[in-house]
């Protein structure tokens, strides 16, 4: 047997709260990130991700006592990304109980913290987060994709595919691929994206960006992914997760 | 209903700088025990049954318990028949020894054979996997063949015949190649994938391990 390929819902949090309109049913307070993940567990989600959008650094606090809480009541998997700038917030979000800790912007600005990361709690807990977009015309990368800041409005001129070895190179222990390009359509996954990172990577690659139904899922996964994570469809009801596993199953794909 | 009257097993996880104890103390009581985390060594004698978590390097893994000075007090829990569970690393530190990037490092040897790289195509391991336990193992009793894990790991041991030639239990999954997923050899028993994460399959593996306290 091999190992399932994991569906992963990711939800943005906001001083406590879950933002971006969460559509659940049955759920006393949908916007209890807390009580959202139970829900998901019990969907069968194969692994969590928290997104921190918190603004305020005042709030960090908040973010901790949601991760905490998770820890305590949903026993699957949770990443939390979001503001990661240092060895010591990694060691605060892992204590708090994330399991595993994803980094993005400060990770372009120091690629050495991966490194420091790794080195100090293994590379299992890395999540590299990458916002990619292809380069807009005037401007080139070698692979035609480039790394983006400020949820994707600021290019960086960096490859994203020589970015995404790098970093796996220097110790993380997985890739979540945002493409921002597909990010939002409902079109699909970005496949050319998710082949083009998986040629050059053998840590795992979490698709993300684009899913907007089932059919969505198993081409990503061909493509390469070996996870596969979406936000409003999960949010909004409109599809389910066990609808995505169902889909993943009927194309060939281990599920659990 | 005489379970619902028994006090619970005390089980303590042991505390020496590794890991999420937070999930596998929260997962264990779930399962049905009064669960303390601590450093404290005669604490982890005491107890009905320890838990020895661990996550990220063999080697740190390592020295965080010679720091602490919990080898001896793993050993002679063993050795007196009293219920000893490691998970993924904590697992890993019970062998010989460990080996990553050509380094190796000695571990506790209650069991036979070292832990080395995974040579699979997409490592780490991560993910939820199926494992194949042997006839006769209670930590897997009454779980369907098809449940899943979830493992994170890099490294595994991989010696099934000599961890049978020593009497234990190996319970193998395949990730690039067959590696030792659990093993079970008198009170000592041990998990590479973690079963507080692992969902209604860990909830139900870790209740057949207080069932054995």
């Amino acid at each position: 047997m091999t190992v399932a390929v994991r569906v992963i819902p990711c939800l943005d949090v906001d001083a406590g709260r879950v933002v971006k309109g969460v559509n659940f049913v049955d759920l006393r307070d949908a916007g209890d990130p807390v009580e959202l993940a139970a829900a998901y567990d019990e969907a069968g989600a194969d692994e969590l991700t928290f997104l921190d959008v918190t603004a305020s650094s005042d709030d960090r606090g908040t973010m901790l006592d949601v991760v905490r809480r998770t820890a305590e009541t949903v026993f699957i998997p949770l990443t939390v990304g979001g503001g990661v700038r240092k060895v010591a917030d990694v060691d605060v979000l892992l204590r708090a109980g994330a399991d595993k800790v994803g980094v993005n912007t400060a990770a372009i600005a120091r690629p050495e913290l991966i490194a420091e990361i790794a080195e100090r709690f293994g590379r299992q807990v890395l999540v590299l987060s990458l916002d990619v977009r292809r380069t807009p015309a005037g401007t080139e990368t070698d692979s035609g994709f480039e790394v983006t800041t400020h949820g994707g409005r600021r290019g960086t001129g960096m490859d994203a595919v020589g970015w995404a070895a790098r970093a796996a190179e220097l110790g993380a222990g997985e890739i979540l691929l945002n493409s921002m390009d597909a990010d939002g359509t409902k079109s699909g996954f970005d496949l050319e994206l998710i082949g083009a990172v998986r040629r050059v990577v053998d840590v795992p690659v979490v698709a993300s960006g684009g899913a907007g139904a089932v059919a969505h899922f198993p081409p990503a996964v061909a493509a390469g992914a070996d996870a596969v994570l979406a936000a409003s469809v999960f949010h909004f009801g409109e599809l389910s997760v066990g609808e995505v596993k169902d889909a993943l199953r009927g194309a060939g794909h281990p599920v659990r | 209903m005489t379970a619902a009257t028994a006090p619970l097993p005390r089980v303590v996880v042991l505390d020496y700088g590794s890991g999420n104890l937070r999930s596998a103390q929260r997962a264990v009581a779930r399962a049905g025990a009064e669960v303390t985390v601590t450093d404290d060594l005669d604490a982890a004698a005491a107890a009905d049954g320890l838990v020895v978590p661990g996550v990220g390097a063999f080697a740190a893994c390592m020295a965080g318990i010679e720091a602490l000075r919990a080898g001896p007090v793993i050993a002679e829990r063993v050795a007196a028949g009293r219920p000893v569970l490691g998970i993924c690393v904590g697992m890993q530190v019970l062998f010989e020894y460990g080996e990553e990037h050509g380094v190796v490092t000695k571990g506790l040897g209650l069991l036979p054979g070292g832990v080395t790289g995974l040579a699979a195509e997409r490592v780490p391991h991560m993910g939820w996997n199926t494992v194949a336990p042997p006839p006769g193992s209670r930590l897997f009793a009454g779980l369907p063949a098809d449940a899943r894990f979830y493992f994170v790991h890099s490294y595994a041991p991989t010696d099934v015949a000599g961890l049978a030639a020593a009497g234990a239990l190996p319970t193998t999954a395949e990730h690039g190649g067959r590696f030792v997923a659990a093993v079970e050899r008198g009170p000592l028993s041990a998990a590479q994938f973690h079963p507080e994460k692992s969902a209604e399959a860990g909830r139900v593996l870790l209740h057949n391990w207080l069932a054995t306290l």
